[in-house]
């Protein structure tokens, strides 16, 4: 496993030194909610996801196919056109196998990685990419450029969610 | 347009959990640039000012209680805030006040404290992702860099080795730097070695979460002759943010570094800048992205940029002498405030008092750079003496 090796520049504080009063502190937490809008076609995508599609949407200036879908294409600066379905397959385009927690916290002794990446969507324009994690893969056999496939939830558990799709898998 | 010089400068300690509140950070930087070119605060006409992420400090709108710390009490005082690219962008928002002919005299302040935010700061970095359609996902920030790293490197076939060179190159040059909170040499088999947070990132590869501050004194033409022998000049700055979408770009070549460089170096009268340039200090808070902006600032060919740092090319005695500091990988990374270290570092050694750290050869055109938001902003500021 890892050798514990040296990290110089000084020694944060855990949270453990905090609550045994090492030092003198003054402590507050935020605790703010938000209703967010998804706008229409962000709502159109989730609803998609929980039909267990993925779908994009067409700008008519630059014929491209923009995934996630937008009302306007920002290269173009115009609205958007036409709906358009795409496949849920797709290409790695980068990925990373991640020991770390959404908070920095470290995976526990024998949880599996974080396996995110950045999934090239087949029928979407070349290089529209989204991120995503990826799974039924052996760590050390992913390789940027291989086909992957999304592995839906059960229908009866999708809740209109970018995780509706557990994850990609290799094809 | 007015020119416009740099003619002092001022750093905290980059310390891993300052005792000082934020604001005496500020105040801390600020005296010391002051004090540096024999100025007081009633010398200066307006203040910029950059903090990174509000969520650090746990305060909303940060600048407004930044205010007495930085000097912008009863003045015409303004915040920016490009998350990473904050430090150098605070400078091209002050190069402004007084290229304008607004201002005489601007003092720019940034400051960081990271170590307040628990358990961690890195934590805070969720809401930086789209709301709906990425953050369900949990991502921790360093995916975006492991992603960004891996599709570097697999494009030209670079490897984690060398990309270590540059973790150990800039952490050697940080340790002659008073501010670092450094005090060891790393190896390549130290970075490899290290914990492998998210592959292919390890520990080593990543700049430190630190606490700091930092200020520079910019002053008109005119005034600056009168305040300093040694003016050095801001030839040029440029600044981009790309698309948000992304996954949407491809990452092996930062567009945002490309674009921002080319509009410094076109007002600057730059045409070849690799071999114009003396000095760089392009973005490192993790060792792939030194490398990665040598490119996009036209500093490297793009592929060739390894071949160049193990032949030397990028040593403090090399042709281009990168982050001759030590960076954020060998002197700390307080966020606004690393921006401001680099350009704090080009006044120096281009004044000839970078003492240990000096670059042979008399430099003359230095480039500092600094990147932020969802990996899509560059701010570069280009300058001479």
């Amino acid at each position: 496993m890892q050798e514990k090796v040296k990290v110089s520049g000084g020694t944060g504080l855990s949270e453990k030194d905090a609550r045994s009063g090492k030092i003198f502190y003054t402590e507050d937490s935020l605790d703010c909610a938000f209703a967010w809008d998804t706008g229409v076609a962000i709502n159109r995508y989730l609803v998609e996801l929980k039909n267990g599609k993925i779908i994009a949407k067409e700008c008519r200036q630059c014929n491209r196919i923009m995934l996630p879908p937008r009302m306007f294409c920002e290269l173009c600066f115009v609205p958007s056109g036409d709906w358009v379905f795409v496949e849920d397959t797709g290409v790695i385009n980068t990925f990373s196998i991640c020991h770390v927690n959404w908070d920095a916290s470290r995976i526990k002794k024998g949880e599996k990685p974080h396996l995110p990446a950045v999934i090239e969507i087949d029928g979407a324009s070349e290089g529209m990419g989204i991120m995503h994690r990826l799974g039924e893969v052996d760590p050390d056999q992913i390789r940027i450029g291989m086909k992957v496939k999304a592995v839906w939830k059960p229908e009866s558990e999708r809740t209109s969610s970018i995780t509706d799709i557990k994850y990609f898998k290799p094809l | 347009m007015r020119k416009v010089a740099i003619v002092g400068a001022g750093l905290t300690k980059f310390v891993r959990r300052a005792l000082e509140t934020p604001k005496e950070l500020s105040f801390e930087a600020a005296k010391t640039a002051l004090d540096s070119c024999g100025l007081s605060l009633k010398d200066v006409d307006c203040v910029a000012h950059g903090t990174a992420p509000d969520a650090f400090d746990g305060l909303h709108q940060n600048g407004e209680y930044m205010v007495d710390g930085c000097g912008g009490w009863n003045k015409p005082t303004m915040r920016v805030y490009v998350g990473g690219g904050t430090g150098v962008h605070a400078i091209v928002h002050g190069w402004h006040h007084v290229a304008s002919g607004m201002f005489d005299i601007c003092l720019v302040v940034c400051e960081e404290k990271m170590s307040s935010a628990m358990p961690h700061a890195q934590g805070f970095f969720l809401t930086i992702f789209d709301a709906i359609t990425e953050r369900d996902l949990k991502p921790n920030l360093l995916w975006i860099f492991a992603l960004e790293m891996n599709r570097y490197m697999n494009r030209y076939g670079y490897t984690k080795e060398d990309m270590a060179l540059v973790a150990v190159n800039n952490k050697k040059n940080g340790l002659k730097h008073p501010s670092s909170q450094f005090k060891d040499e790393v190896t390549v088999e130290d970075v490899l070695n290290s914990e492998i947070m998210a592959y292919p990132v390890s520990r080593l590869d990543v700049s430190p979460v630190s606490d700091g501050g930092g200020a520079v004194v910019l002053a008109s033409e005119s005034v600056a002759r009168r305040i300093t022998d040694k003016p050095v000049w801001i030839e040029g700055v440029g600044w981009s943010l790309d698309t948000a979408y992304w996954a949407t770009r491809d990452l092996y070549y930062p567009r945002y570094t490309d674009t921002a460089a080319r509009m410094a170096y076109e007002m600057a009268g730059i045409r070849e800048p690799a071999k114009q340039i003396n000095i760089a200090e392009p973005y490192d808070p993790f060792d792939y992205k030194a490398l990665h902006h040598m490119e996009g600032l036209q500093l490297s060919p793009r592929g060739k940029t390894v071949e160049l740092l193990r032949d030397g090319y990028f040593a403090r005695d090399g042709n281009l002498p990168m982050c001759p500091s030590g960076g954020l990988l060998g002197v700390g990374n307080p966020i606004a405030a690393a921006g401001i270290m680099k350009v704090a570092e080009l006044f120096w050694q281009l004044r000839g008092e970078a003492g240990e750290r000096q670059v042979p050869g008399n430099p003359r055109l230095g480039v500092a750079q600094s990147w932020g938001d969802l990996m899509q902003v560059s701010s570069v500021v280009v300058v001479g003496n």
